[in-house]
């Protein structure tokens, strides 16, 4: 290339990483949604955690340290040479929460993988995206054998706002998935700037 | 588990996906304790999936030298990305810092170097904290806040360019 020398030569641009979140319960298909779109074999890294139990009947006041290993899987699309998009699947353990705020931080925005085989396994993603003000869809995904719901009753049994999209998904299928993107990201941009939603 | 390291084995990698250098004959890190993470370089890295309890085992802060988090530097989030430094120099590294600049030749985020190398992500927070007081490794500070508009159009492009 150019003969630029290696004093002169402006150090590499470092690519802006964004991240999107997909919650749901324990068996949703976080995973599925995650590898159906992501141009690596989804990963998984580990946190080691220590945390501090106290047990309810534990008269002599002493404090219990566990080690916690809570997994994460991730995948990654290349947007453009300046921008990596990563989607983080939530832990699926509700004693994982601790990991959902480092998940949220700088966050464009969350998936909300819904089974209305079990509804509300996904009733405390809601609630913390809400918390948070983090912008979110919920994506109905399709399991064979469960009932159909029309889109006003899942919003009734999750209790969402009339402006948070629900849309209907199947996390094994890529064009399925990409359209729930889609529609999330269309969402945050909306929220962002209402006059120019489109 | 099984069935899931299936699933994901039947899916091909992207393009200029896994570490640079890696070639079928790589052998693993002192430190890699095999438990098999899906990872894309896959079997093919000469890694014997399952023999977990024959590897030899670091305790995770060992590494760290009993440090939980980084000294000082930046915030280094999930999805912080690194990227070796051009003008490395040559010094004494420990082999896990020494696979992370190998590792990050090209930018990688945090996360994707905790699972490639299979180091929990605190311990690597405080390794990249090292390398980055010692100029080994650039950072790009990752944002706390939501993106631009012109960023979130991208990524708006991008996935449905996919």
């Amino acid at each position: 290339m150019a003969s630029a020398d290696s004093e002169t030569r402006p150090q590499e641009a470092i690519p802006q990483a964004v991240k999107i979140i997909i919650a749901g319960g324990f068996g949703a298909g976080k995973t599925t949604l995650v590898a159906s779109v992501s141009e690596i074999t989804p990963l998984s890294t580990e946190e080691v955690m220590t945390e501090a139990s106290y047990g309810v009947d534990d008269i002599g006041g002493v404090e219990h340290k566990t080690t916690t290993t809570v997994a994460l899987d991730f995948g990654r699309i290349t947007i453009n040479h300046d921008i990596v998009l990563y989607l983080f699947g939530t832990p699926g353990q509700n004693r994982f929460w601790f990991m959902w705020d480092e998940l949220a931080e700088g966050a464009l925005g969350a998936v909300v993988l819904a089974d209305t085989r079990r509804l509300d396994t996904c009733f405390h993603a809601v609630d913390f995206f809400e918390r948070r003000g983090v912008p979110f869809v919920v994506a109905v995904n399709r399991f064979e054998g469960s009932t159909v719901y029309r889109e006003e009753e899942v919003r009734e049994a999750l209790d969402v706002s009339a402006e948070v999209p629900i849309v209907l998904a199947d996390a094994r299928e890529r064009e399925s998935c990409k359209e729930v993107l889609v529609e999330l990201v269309t969402h945050v941009i909306r929220g962002r700037d209402p006059v120019m939603s489109g | 588990m099984n069935t899931s390291d299936e699933r994901y084995g039947a899916r091909t990698s992207g393009p200029g996906d896994g570490p640079a250098g890696r070639s079928p004959g790589h052998q693993p890190p002192p430190w890699y304790r095999g438990r098999g993470h899906p990872t894309s370089e896959g079997p093919s890295a000469g890694v014997a999936l399952g023999d977990a309890p024959a590897g030899p085992l670091v305790r995770p802060y060992t590494m760290t030298r009993g440090r939980t988090r980084p000294s000082t530097g930046p915030r280094l989030d999930l999805v912080t990305i690194v990227v070796t430094a051009r003008d490395l120099k040559e010094r004494d590294r420990e082999p896990e810092q020494e696979a992370i600049v190998r590792l990050c030749h090209r930018p990688i985020s945090v996360a994707e170097i905790s699972a490639r190398l299979d180091i929990p992500l605190t311990v690597v927070r405080v390794l990249l904290g090292d390398l980055l007081a010692d100029g080994d490794v650039r950072t790009r500070a990752t944002m706390t806040q939501l993106p631009e508009k012109k960023v979130l159009q991208a990524v708006l492009d991008g996935i449905r360019r996919l």
